[in-house]
């Protein structure tokens, strides 16, 4: 829980050099996509936004959703699912709002991540930690 | 912009102790001599405004007793921090003086002997009497209702809510917000609320299909008062189809969604609210982080953990008022509203000692009128107890022990389950149990006693699952209630650590055996949240067994350890 994204993606690394082949998927889940969306550039946060609830109502339609003012691309992973890509949404110069909604399908509780290219070419992230549960009992 | 001095007198107004003749001397008479109805209700009336708050009724139209919880664990930034303080650790936090009506109130520890000496609590007819006092000193102020009002007792049950609705509506609230309610089903919420003379109120009740705002439920409402314009905007339970049956209501959808409470609080801001009151069902932990978050709440009035706090806590510039449950607290809260901005606030939890407070008739000739029907079922003596039951604390309370016990016997099981509701007055040593004492503690609209088989592994996966909902170190992920109660099985459990890792040593206690994860268990329980729960009713699995002990004794339940907190 301490591991920040980077360390993660470090410590990925590391594990497939040292034992191989069955701890990348854990480890490193999404870090393709990330590093081919980036094309290795380092990710900041700043202007984007990732709307998600703390806890699903139903892990097979959670809503989510994104916005930004200045992103051109905003890719959308589920890290814990067995296919962690879920969206890339683009905006045009003429978009009149740069935000999205959708309802994603989510394996367990995991980490939504929120990458936006901005129109600058930096790249900025947002994350949001959704608990699919069995369900329990309120007061 | 609250002055120290508010403070002060926030703290003298709930720990003026009045009369209590020293611990362990007190009795009946020196308890109720001593404390008048003038004395409980004394409040110098403040500022400009005044909100009477009362939440998580639990159809309690009577008075009862009610013990508070002993064991509270706070976690995360909340380890220590009120309302996660009990018995004498709360006491010494707020000045209150050991054989107090304040200790007997607020806090547990010596409770059977405190409530021979002070009577029972609450009753709708003396909250009435309260309201009706504050209103003559403020005529114009709010009555606001956290919600968890439709549920709770029999006559509820039956009536599907409409002896509740008949009482509240006597007493004139003018919004309130929702939890139990919505397990009424949503055509009955919907049928009650499109006839309810005040606003139901709910930023956060949205329509499932297309996530966006419930038209029944609008997010705010607007009152002018004493000059000065108040915007109340209402918070549901964020995790109602999660904690209750969500296919009693499959059209709504909640969640906690603060982004949208700001946008609402900009948007009465900005039509000219100088005061924004939130009335909130979220628990306090979650209301503490949600005041952290979104700016301009000026009042959070909180509910569904049923805490019961002498003073607000206060976060940043919002004030966050906890009024207990079961209809044994009201909450007054007096503002000081002027150019826009809330500039000071005096307040006061009277706790509702129904001995000393003189019953409204108006309200109670309603209350008659309601239970009339089913009087005498309700009267009907099913046992009686030898031991103090109750329900309140973290991991199990008498009534649950019992609860599971009528369980592992009536539908012959290894192991029994019984939800961590906070709901459900207490029966002193010598009582008799009625039928109603019986539905008081267990009444729900899906309370089927199911019988069925898990693996060990499960019943782990279980434990880990409403652990986390009650110990996960970020309020957001809590949804409020206490550890799931266990009959026949024991455990260990470390608060401290993850996910996935509290719970070890699970143990069948009837053999001692370690709990194998390959191996399949007889398990019984109730209040499944799946749809086509079958079983018998859990109010009649209970009756049968106490029906069938005569007298019920409670032994001491040492099944779970507790460490890391």
């Amino acid at each position: 829980m301490e591991l920040t994204r980077r360390n993660a993606i470090l410590m990925g690394a590391g594990a497939v050099l040292i034992a191989g082949v069955p701890l990348k998927v854990a480890a490193a889940a999404g870090a393709d996509e990330i590093a081919a969306f980036t094309g290795g550039a380092e990710i900041g946060a700043g202007d984007i936004k990732l709307i998600a609830p703390e806890i699903a109502e139903n892990g097979n339609t959670v809503p989510i959703e994104v916005s930004s003012d200045t992103a051109v691309e905003i890719l959308v992973l589920a890290l814990g699912n067995p296919t962690p890509p879920v969206a890339t949404f683009k905006f045009g110069k003429l978009s009149a709002s740069r935000a999205a909604s959708t309802r994603i399908r989510l394996a367990g509780t995991q980490e939504v991540v929120a990458i936006a290219k901005l129109a600058d070419g930096s790249f900025v992230q947002d994350t949001s930690t959704v608990k699919v549960t069995i369900g329990g009992c309120g007061g | 912009m609250i002055s120290r001095r508010d403070f002060l007198q926030t703290s003298m107004a709930a720990s003026a102790l009045l009369g209590a003749s020293g611990f362990g001397q007190w009795g009946r008479i020196a308890a109720q001599q001593t404390l008048t109805q003038d004395q409980l209700l004394q409040f110098e009336t403040f500022g400009n405004v005044s909100l009477i708050h009362i939440t998580d009724i639990h159809a309690q139209l009577k008075p009862i007793y009610f013990r508070e919880p002993s064991i509270n664990i706070g976690v995360g930034e909340n380890k220590g921090a009120v309302p996660h303080l009990t018995g004498a650790e709360f006491r010494r936090k707020y000045g209150i003086e050991d054989g107090s009506y304040a200790h007997y109130a607020l806090s547990a520890g010596d409770f059977e002997a405190l409530a021979k000496g002070y009577g029972r609590v609450g009753g709708l007819d003396r909250v009435a009497t309260v309201i009706n006092q504050i209103r003559s000193e403020r005529p114009d102020a709010l009555l606001l209702d956290g919600g968890d009002t439709w549920h709770g007792s029999y006559t509820c049950y039956q009536t599907q809510g409409q002896d509740m609705v008949d009482v509240m509506n006597a007493l004139k609230p003018d919004a309130m917000t929702f939890h139990w309610e919505f397990t009424l089903g949503s055509d009955r919420v919907n049928e009650i609320v499109e006839r309810l003379p005040f606003a139901a109120l709910g930023q956060n009740i949205f329509d499932a299909e297309w996530d966006e705002p419930a038209e029944l439920f609008p997010p705010y409402q607007f009152f002018e008062r004493g000059g000065v314009k108040v915007a109340v905007i209402g918070q549901a339970f964020p995790y109602m189809p999660i904690a209750n049956p969500g296919w009693m209501f499959p059209e709504y959808a909640f969640g906690i969604r603060d982004e949208n409470m700001q946008t609402m609080v900009d948007e009465v801001r900005s039509q000219g609210a100088d005061l924004v009151v939130c009335l909130s069902h979220n628990g306090f932990d979650v209301d503490k982080k949600m005041a952290g978050i979104v700016t301009g709440i000026d009042v959070i009035l909180s509910g569904h953990t049923h805490d019961a706090l002498p003073e607000p806590v206060v976060i940043g510039d919002t004030v966050i008022v906890a009024s207990g449950s079961n209809g044994k607290f009201v909450s007054r809260v007096d503002l000081d509203v002027r150019d826009g901005r809330m500039m000071g606030f005096r307040h006061k939890l009277i706790p509702i000692l129904s001995d000393v407070i003189t019953p409204d008739a108006d309200v109670a000739a309603v209350i008659d009128t309601v239970r009339a029907p089913y009087e005498d079922t309700l009267a009907e003596v099913i046992g009686q107890t030898d031991s103090l039951l109750y329900r309140r604390g973290n991991f199990n309370g008498t009534w649950d022990d019992l609860i599971c016990d009528a369980l592992l016997s009536e539908r012959e099981a290894d192991i029994a389950l019984s939800p961590g509701v906070r709901w459900g007055p207490s029966l002193l040593p010598g009582q008799d149990i009625t039928r109603e004492d019986i539905w008081n503690v267990t009444s729900m609209s899906y309370g089927a006693a199911y019988r069925t088989e898990m693996t060990g592994e499960f019943l782990h996966v279980v434990l880990e699952d409403v652990a986390d909902n009650l110990f996960n170190p970020d309020p957001y992920y809590q949804q409020g209630g206490d550890m799931v109660r266990t009959g026949g099985l024991g455990y260990r459990i470390d608060i401290s650590k993850p996910q996935g890792s509290r719970i070890t040593d699970l143990v069948l206690l009837k053999t001692g055996e370690k709990i194998d994860p390959a191996k399949t268990y007889q398990v019984a329980g109730w209040a499944s949240v799946n749809e086509g729960t079958e079983g018998p009713q859990i109010w009649d699995v209970v009756e049968n067994h106490i029906r069938k002990q005569g007298t019920v004794s409670i032994t001491s339940n040492n099944s779970v350890e507790v460490v890391g907190a």
